[in-house]
Formats: structure tokens, sequence, C-alpha cells
């Protein structure tokens, strides 16, 4: 399978720029090390050229961004009126499925995009290179088969990709991009990932161990909001917790209620649309698990009323917003897994 | 000065928490250290640095100020401060150090922050130079020493042996408690090990940031500057950054209603939330430009006009390494520094 | 303290079209059930969301139970089945969390089960006291 490099973006996003296509590029730049890739705007070439770049941790999924991008007033994308000057967003495989969720939720105006996918081998996770090479990272380098660490304190070091990769990479749900109007690289397929392994786990211990569990996790909640802020499920403008109206608006968690009552809403409130791309995970710097939250609303709706998986197809039912008359009992939901552990 | 065998500083540890808490950076099972109260088998971590500040202990996230007791006509107002008793902060980065510095100047001068200064009193501080700094670092660009922390107390960790050296009143008494544990040491080793650590400053990536461009009276030059919009134009407008910044002070005072009566508590803000310093006429900041560039604004020209010129960030490199899209004060201020001022 | 001191608090959302008037017949039929039930009226079962009942944890109920129309018989034809679904979905979360599952209930109770209502709500009020006060979605802020 081919590398994708920087060039083959930048090359693309010049060749879109220059004939016209799309007036804006929605990509990944630069940042002071190789590590710190930040998600950005590029309005012309010689932006693109000079700072865009696309590796191993150009990992922010920008869906999300298109959103305030293509805003429909009354009706009409605000920014994008012109049919010709479209946005062009570069989109893994897993940001295509948040793509199309928002579609299916009508939270972007598809004719002002141009989506360009990009093969996706996983991103890195730079806290997991830290724990093997140390802390001072000088370089890393990405560009062949395993990584090549440069810091302060050691020798310079070969990593296994596999080794570093991102937790949500190690148990990639799927090498396939659902939405695109042009590919550079190869898309792959669906993958039969174990990513329920840990909530599977946590399904069989104890209701003990699991409140013990959770009440580490969440204890260590700083409440600073990016794993909603991040989220391209979480679209309304207008938070429940941000709102002074609502009556649980709060800033920080002031007690162990108000950590869990933010968790176990968000994740609810995702439930049937989170498409499962990790960002919360990625962003969260107190590194709560909170994937498994998401992951064990998947993999009970799948129990419950067969596989969905959301952003698959644009237009799809969530299970929340759907019924069967002869749907499990909520009483019932208990007797599978942890009665007999 | 003077010194004890790494050996024993759990005997060390448990000697001060015999007479008082004692927090220090242990690891989480994440790997991440973080500040945690000493007991036996709770083990000090060789991390740099933990990921939230200490600062939490002398300005909590939440706290709570008083409570209202509501019956029929009469409203009984409580005071729900509890009286302080000393605690020790072990292994604090001259960093962090510096920092409640910047604090003390907000909370500390008039009208004083009763809650802050009491904690602040009570508070024993033990820093510890850093060996080995991070590339997120550039607390030198701040004018701070990573060989020299400054705090009641400034220790320094070798292979074998902790080196103490108090530099206030608190400091001594709390040398004095351990003194059975310590022997008088010469100062060599301390020298040594400074010298080591200037030249990795040295070679750190971020050693050269520059700060002359900044400071007080700046406004004009930066506030319209046409680089804030693209290094906002991603931002999300989390709260990170504040949340792990050890000088971030702002704060918010709410109520809550417990049924029966009101807690009045006060809990971190952030300049990056949309309900920051809402007011009866709404936001005074509408657009993620406008608060992104209060949060840098605040730290790199405004803090520094009202406080003789030191600078609101003291260069931990927390936001560097924990933003979600990698977007920080150094990349600010090398993007507006680079900048001719016109 | 005597165990048997411990009564629960519990929250019953009840839907207007069906249960609520299963309350009123049990009272009517001088049916007994405890006190410490107190009985929220909602225009549908689907009217309940999550926050609802995360709130009524927080404000000191030690159990929270659902009662709306038998599946098929909804007022507005499909509201329950919603219910069902989303309740289903809330409280794995909930016992996922390591909340007492015991602490959560859906049941149906039509105009004319005023026996059932009060069965339900005894039975109820029996399971929840055998697990005694809600400590883990507790606010110790509502209970100073």
């Amino acid at each position: 399978m081919q590398k994708i490099t920087s060039e083959m973006l930048i090359e693309k996003a010049t060749e879109l720029l220059t004939n016209g296509t799309v007036s804006t590029v929605l990509g990944w730049k630069k940042g002071e090390c190789d590590y710190d890739v930040s998600p950005a705007e590029f309005k012309s070439v010689e932006e693109v050229k000079n700072e865009f770049i696309y590796n191993d941790f150009s990992a922010a999924n920008l869906s999300k961004y298109l959103i305030k991008r293509t805003e429909k007033v009354h009706g009409q994308a605000l920014v994008f009126l012109n049919p010709e000057k479209k946005i062009l967003v570069f989109l893994k495989p897993c940001d295509t499925y948040s793509f199309n969720q928002l579609l299916t939720e009508h939270r972007l105006d598809r004719e002002s995009v141009y989506a360009v996918g990009v093969q996706c081998d996983g991103m890195i996770d730079i806290e997991k290179v830290k724990k093997i090479a140390g802390d001072g990272i000088l370089s890393v380098d990405c560009s062949g088969e395993d990584i090549i660490v440069k810091t302060l304190y050691n020798d310079d070091m070969t990593i296994a990709k596999a080794d570093v990769l991102a937790e949500r990479c190690v148990n990639c749900k799927s090498k396939k991009h659902v939405a695109y109007d042009e590919l550079l690289g190869e898309t792959g397929e669906v993958i039969d990932s174990n990513r329920f392994d840990e909530v599977e786990k946590l399904e069989k211990m104890t209701a003990d161990e699991r409140f013990a569990f959770w009440q580490n996790e969440l204890s260590k909640c700083i409440r600073c909001n990016a794993c909603r802020d991040a989220c391209p499920a979480c679209t309304c403008e207008k938070c429940v917790f941000d709102n002074p109206k609502s009556g649980v608006e709060n800033k920080s968690p002031a007690n162990s209620f108000e950590e869990k009552l933010f968790h176990i809403i968000r994740a609810y409130h995702v439930a049937g649309r989170c498409t499962d791309c990790g960002e919360c995970s990625r962003v969260c710097p107190q590194n709560i698990p909170l994937h498994l939250l998401n992951r064990k609303f998947i993999k009970d709706m799948n129990e419950f009323y067969g596989d969905y998986q959301a952003g698959a197809e644009v237009g799809s039912r969530a299970p929340l917003v759907n019924y069967t008359t002869s749907d499990i009992e909520p009483g019932e939901v208990f007797d599978r897994g942890d009665e007999d552990a | 000065m003077r010194k004890i065998s790494l050996q024993k500083i759990d005997l060390m540890f448990a000697e001060i928490a015999n007479n008082m808490s004692l927090y220090l950076p242990v690891d989480q099972n994440d790997g991440k250290a973080a500040y945690t109260k000493w007991e036996e088998g709770k083990k000090w971590s060789n991390a740099l640095n933990t990921v939230k500040s200490p600062k939490d202990f002398f300005f909590p996230q939440t706290e709570d100020m008083m409570e209202f007791k509501v019956e029929g006509k009469n409203v009984e107002v409580i005071d729900t401060r509890k009286v302080s008793e000393d605690f020790v902060v072990f292994g604090v980065r001259a960093c962090d150090v510096k920092a409640f510095d910047i604090l003390d100047r907000v909370f500390l001068v008039d009208p004083r922050d009763s809650y802050y200064a009491t904690k602040r009193e009570h508070g024993i501080i033990v820093s510890v130079a850093c060996t080995r700094p991070s590339e997120t670092c550039f607390c030198s660009a701040f004018g701070i020493d990573p060989a020299e922390p400054k705090a009641d107390v400034s220790v320094w960790k070798t292979e074998d042996e902790l080196f103490m050296q108090s530099n206030t009143e608190k400091g001594e008494k709390l040398l004095k408690m351990i003194e059975g544990l310590t022997e008088e040491a010469n100062d060599e080793k301390v020298k040594e090990q400074k010298e080591q650590i200037s030249k990795i400053m040295k070679k750190l990536p971020l050693a050269d940031l520059d700060t002359s461009k900044f400071g007080g009276g700046k406004t004009d030059d930066f506030f319209k500057a046409p680089e804030w919009d693209e290094l906002s134009e991603t931002c999300l407008g989390c709260g990170t950054c504040t949340f792990v910044c050890p000088t971030c002070q702002c704060y918010d005072i709410k109520d809550f209603n417990t049924g029966k009566g009101i807690i009045r508590y006060r809990c971190w803000d952030s300049c990056m939330y949309s309900e920051f310093t809402r007011m009866a006429h709404g936001n005074n900041r509408n657009s993620q430009k406008e608060r992104f560039r209060q949060r840098f604004m605040h730290k790199l020209v405004y803090y520094p006009e009202n406080n003789d010129g030191i600078f609101g960030c003291v260069g931990c490199g927390r936001c560097v390494s924990r933003c979600p899209i990698s977007m920080n004060i150094v990349k600010v201020m090398k993007k507006l520094g680079g900048k001719e001022n016109e | 303290m005597q165990m048997n001191e411990y009564k629960p608090l519990i929250v019953a959302f009840c839907c207007n079209w069906c249960s609520y008037a299963g309350a009123d017949l049990a009272g009517n039929n001088r049916l007994n059930y405890p006190a410490e039930v107190k009985i929220i009226r909602v225009p549908c079962s689907c009217r309940v969301n999550p926050m609802f009942i995360l709130r009524a944890f927080q404000r000191g109920a030690d159990g929270v139970i659902i009662c709306g129309c038998h599946p098929g018989d909804c007022h507005y034809t499909s509201g329950n089945y919603y219910t069902r679904r989303r309740m289903a979905a809330l409280f794995s979360m909930l016992d996922y969390l390591g909340i007492e599952k015991e602490r959560t209930r859906v049941e149906w109770v039509s105009a004319a089960e005023g026996a059932k209502f009060a069965a339900t709500m005894n039975d109820f009020v029996e399971k929840v006291a055998a697990l005694g006060e809600n400590k883990r979605l507790e606010d110790l802020r509502c209970k100073r």
C-alpha cells in the first residue's frame, strides 16, 4: 500500500484552489515540532505550500469545522452562496462517518463542500511515544515504516508504529471512506475490530467494581468541555450545561454527582449518533476513557435493536428515534452479562 | 544546607505526615502524575510535572464561600470557611512556584481574598529543581531558573540524595521537624547539578522564545493585529488551557439552590467560554476570536501592565502539551512577535 | 437505628392517560401503597427525559419509577415505544456505571389497573428500601 504524503495533499489542494473548484481548504498545519499539528483553514496556495502537513499526528477530525462554515440561514448556506466556491476538506475514514452523520442531521450543506477522502494508516498518540522514548522529544520522523524518535536525554530510538498507535486506531472500526468526492490513496474495508472488549470487561465486573472504576475515572474530570467541544456529534448551538436557564448549568464539577451528570447526559445525548470517532478520549487532558461510555451505548443498541453504525449512510434512522412493537423491556436489559458474573 | 538519602525519603514523608497533611505528585494508573495526599505506600513521582497545576491547593476549582438558610422571613448567613491547618505541598517545580507569586498579586492585594490568603498562610511549599526539563518547557523566557526554585524550601534531587535549603521561616520550621533524619551537607553536588541544568536549558527547542515585544502598554500594538483571525480560527473554545494553567485566576461566583437554602460557591471560569463575564447587557466578547485574544492579551499585555511588567505566564508547558488542537501561547508569541510593530 | 425506620423516597413519573388515573383508582379502592411515593404527572411517559431522572436522584430520591401505558395503548400512538428504548439504554448505562439497577424501573400500568399500581409501588418501595439510601447518585449539598 502506498504511503500518503503531505505533498500529495498539497498538490491536490493547490490544484483545486487554482482551478477555482474551492476557495478554502480545511486541513492540518505544521507546528513548532513534529507532533503538534493543528487543524487549520487555508485560503491561498501560498499558505498551503508553506504550512500544510499531513502526517501521523493529523488526528483532528475536521468534520466538525464544517458546521459553522456551511451554516444555513433560512435555507441558504451562510458563507458559500456561490456553488463554484466550495470548501475543500480532507477526511480520514473515521471522519467521513462524522461527515455523513452531520449530513443526516442537516448540520452541513453538502453542496458547499468538496470532500477528499484520505487513506489513513492510523494516528500516533504522542503520550505513548513519550512513555517509551522518555521526555524531551526533539523530533519524530514518521515517514517510514517505523518511527524514529530523537530526544534530549536518550539515544535515537526506532519504535514500531503499532506500539504507539492511538487507542482508537488500535481498535479501528473501519478503513472505508463512506463519503467523498475524490479519493487520495486507497479506501479499505469495515474492520471486525475488538473495540467492545474493554466494555465487556467492565460489564463482567460487579456493580461495586464498576462504580469504583468510574468514580475514579470521572473524578479526574476538570470540566474543560474539550470532549464536548471536539465531538462532531455535539452540535447544539447552546449546550444545556452552558445555559444558565437550564438549571444544570455548571462551569466546574462541584462534586461527584455533577461529574456523573455531565458525562451521562453527554454520552446519552450522542447515543445512536456517535460514530465512535474517538475524539473525546483523544482530547481529554485527564486521559479519561470517555469512549467507553459511548461504546457501551453502541454495543447495547447493537444488541437490543440490531447492528447500527451511525454515519455509515446518510439518512439512516438512529435506534433511539425509532422503535418496533416488540422491543426489549427496560427491566430485561439487566438479565444479560453481569448477572452471572 | 541539609541532605537525606533517597532511601530514607519515605521516613521523611512519614515524619512530615505525622505533623500535617503532605501532598506530593504521585503517578496515577494512567501513568500521569497528580498531587495526592501522602500515606504509607505512596511514591513520589519521577514525572517532570503534574497535569493539573498545584494552584488547586490555594485556589480550588470549586470552593464554598457561604450558605444561606431561609426560614419564613429570616435569612441566616452561615460562614462555611473551615479553620485551616498547616499543610505541605512537596515537589513543586520552579515554574509553578513562580505561578503562586502571580496569583498572590491578584488575590493578596486590596481587597484581599481571605479564602485564598488563609490557605496561603498555612501552606508550606517545597520546590524541586528540574533535572530533565521537557521540550514543552519555556520557563527561562520568563526569567525562571529551574535549577534555582524558590519557595519555602528548595530541594535538589540527585541520584541517591536529596539536598534541602530553607528560604523562609516556614521552611526553617519544616526542616527542623525532620532534622533527626537529615544531615548537614555542602552544596558541591547541588552546584554541579545546577551547571548541568543550565546546559540542558540552552538545548531546549523553545529556549529562544522572545518576550521583549510584549508587556504593559502594548495593547494598541496587538489588539487589532490581523493574526488573531488565523490563530483562533480552529480554537474549539474548550477550557483545557485555562484549567491546566497554573496562573489562570478567573473565577465565577454562583448560587446553588439546595431546596432548603442556597450555597454560594466560586469555581474556575475560562475566558474561552461563551458565558464568561456575562452581564445584564449580554456578553462583551461574542466571538471565539475575541475570547481567544483575551486570554493571551491578559497574560502578555494586561497582566504585566498592572504588575510591574511581570508576565502572566510561567512557561510550564501544560497548555502546549494538552491543547486538543495544539494551539498555544508559544505559537501566539511567535506569530505576533515576528511582526514589526507598525 | 432500626432498619425498618428507613423510608426511601420514591419519585414516580406517571402518564396522565393511564397510570396517573391508575393511582387515582388505587386511592378510590382504598388500596395501600407507601406515602413516600411522590407522583409527578407527565403528559406521556416519553416526556421523561434522562435529566429528570438524574435530577430526581440529585434532589434526594432513592428510587425512580416511570409508569406509562401498555405498549400499543399510547394516547399519542407511539410515545411509550420511545420511552421503552430510551430507558432501556439509560438504565443499562446507569448499571454500567455501577448504580444499583433496582433503583430504576419502568412499568406499564393502565387506568383500570389500580391494584397493579399499588402492588407495583409496594414492591418497588420494598426493593429500594432493601438497598438503603441512594449513595451513588447523591448530591451531598442537597442533604445538608
